[in-house]
């Protein structure tokens, strides 16, 4: 068997190829944050560029996360392609690191869209290091996101999980300080963030971009913590799926 | 020479309060075609998901190649679902190479084709096809592995006549090169046509397991039909005969047996016409075993009693 005809380089064709034949999920997964950026970080809030750079890319690859795996985990449950799957020898951890991959993919093309307006039109200025360091944050950064996605598909039922997710989505990224710096927050809302893992992915986009100086073990940590939470979520998913009819 | 490819002793499973197997012993063997037969809710679909290891065994035993089900087994079996979809933008190509990557052995991609009847669909996507071209496509992801064994779960239904015959052909040719397949259909025909064994399963049971000629011996009527102006009363008085209907001069017997009846009716009427015998088709005594489960004249139950 070569690569091309192994299972994980064909998960990884075919959930590209299926997201990017899915323009109406492809698009705005793509586009809203690299447009929210253009408005809000060059536009409306000129002297922020910089620091919205950092949070406006923790937008659009939480985004790309949550909805490439926990959305479509969920509709796949609902049209048995899961079931199929499960039935079959596939291995299933091509099917997540497929995923992942596209996820990841996106979040690279997400924050290099943003790092190129930023860049052009905004007046950032970074080092090399610094401009590869925040690509690869992100990236990284997504892990967390993929495996809240994946168990709230997993938990939720397939109908329920879209809704779901876009009710924490849009939240969890005010509250997080990604649209408006937390620092403008009141004090209460100030404190909510720092429990949030998007705070800490833009903490240490903040910190490699330069932008803030903070203690970014703490936030490592953290998202560290969110992450084995996630996934106990997903392992418990997992297992109710051996239980359940679908 | 046919080897035991699953065997399950004592098999039950529940969710939650409901009893979905019961005690279900059964085997099948190798190179035949075994239907499973049994009303909504009879178990067929959680039997193919233990077999499948999607649910863990709850109680009894469960073999399948000699061992229990699981990421091994799977390499040997080829699935084809009731409730089963794909991402429905990917191409027929596409999906077979995806399945083809997850078998150790994958059939030559033409010859798939050409027997599930695609040609000429390749780079069609899935959401493009019809329906009976669907069911062809999960058909082929089925055996794109070269499986032991072939588990089809109501593979035919919504499928229009012409598609069912086709889809019939191919398992047919499966079983000509010693193929194994468990069938699970709602169609008696279907399973008349291709089953060498029928198992009927109902409320978690096996109710039996035989051949066809097996399950209609356990409702051994038959019925006669005639057009005679004859009376009916010595009719209904013979020991064989279970009912009797005559309107619009038509006859029509529901007997044990249709042999002492038709010489009476010949006896009685020399010149009747327009006679029928027929035996019990696999259907009538399906519903005959399925249905007296409820009102409890199930003709197995009176021969246990």
């Amino acid at each position: 068997m070569n690569t091309l005809t192994s299972p994980g380089w064909q998960f990884l064709k075919c959930q590209w190829l299926n997201l990017v034949r899915q323009p109406a999920y492809t698009l705005p997964t793509l586009l809203f944050p690299v447009i929210f950026y253009a408005f809000f970080g060059l536009l409306m809030i000129p002297g922020l560029s910089l620091w919205l750079l950092c949070t406006y890319s923790t937008f659009g690859i939480m985004g790309a996360a949550l909805f490439s795996f926990g959305v479509s985990i969920a509709v796949e449950r609902g049209q048995g392609w899961l079931l199929l799957l499960r039935a079959s020898p596939a291995p299933i951890a091509g099917l997540v690191i497929g995923k992942a991959a596209a996820a990841m993919l996106f979040a690279l093309v997400i924050v290099v869209s943003i790092s190129v307006l930023a860049g052009w039109f905004g007046g950032v200025r970074l080092e090399t290091s610094q401009w590869a360091g925040l690509v690869m944050v992100q990236m990284i950064g997504t892990i967390p996101f993929c495996l809240l996605g994946l168990s709230l598909g997993l938990l939720l039922s397939p109908n329920a999980a879209p809704a779901v997710i876009n009710i924490i989505y849009l939240p969890l990224a005010f509250l997080s300080g990604l649209w408006v710096p937390a620092t403008q927050f009141p004090p209460f809302l100030q404190s909510l963030a720092t429990w949030l893992p998007p705070y800490h992915l833009a903490e240490l986009a903040l910190n490699i971009t330069g932008a803030k100086t903070s203690d970014w073990m703490v936030s490592v940590l953290i998202l560290v913590i969110y992450t084995i939470i996630f996934a106990a979520l997903t392992a418990l998913g997992w297992k109710r799926l051996d239980g359940s009819r679908s | 020479m046919s080897k035991t490819l699953f065997e399950c002793k004592q098999l039950s499973h529940r969710y939650g309060k409901t009893l979905a197997l019961d005690t279900v012993e059964l085997s099948l063997q190798s190179g035949q075609v075994t239907a499973l037969l049994g009303p909504n809710g009879a178990g067929k679909t959680t039997l193919i998901h233990l077999m499948l290891g999607l649910f863990p065994i709850q109680q009894g035993e469960l073999s399948l190649f000699g061992t229990r089900p699981g990421q091994l087994t799977r390499q040997r079996i080829g699935a084809m679902l009731q409730i089963s979809g794909v991402q429905d933008n990917l191409t027929v190509i596409e999906l077979i190479d995806l399945f083809g990557s997850f078998y150790p052995q994958r059939a030559d991609t033409d010859q798939l084709i050409d027997e599930a009847g695609l040609d000429g669909l390749e780079q069609r996507q899935f959401q493009r096809l019809s329906g009976g071209q669907q069911q062809r496509l999960l058909y082929a992801l089925a055996v794109v592995g070269q499986p032991d064994l072939l588990i089809l779960d109501e593979p035919t239904t919504g499928l229009d006549p012409s598609a069912r015959r086709k889809l019939w052909r191919a398992i047919e040719q499966r079983r000509q090169h010693g193929g194994s397949v468990l069938l699970c259909t709602h169609y008696m025909d279907e399973a008349e046509q291709l089953a060498d064994q029928i198992v009927v399963l109902d409320q978690g049971r096996v109710r039996i397991q035989g051949t066809a000629d097996d399950v209609r011996a356990q409702v051994p009527n038959q019925q006669i039909r005639c057009r005679s102006s004859q009376s009916i009363d010595p009719i209904e008085s013979m020991e064989t005969v279970l009912q009797v209907q005559q309107h619009d001069g038509m006859i029509e017997i529901l007997a044990t047996r249709a042999e002492p009846v038709v010489r009476h009716l010949f006896a009685q009427d020399p010149d009747l016409t327009a006679l029928e015998v027929q035996r019990t088709t696999l259907e009538s005594a399906f519903l005959a075993l399925t249905e007296a489960d409820s009102n409890r004249s199930n003709p197995l139950d009176q021969e246990a009693a």
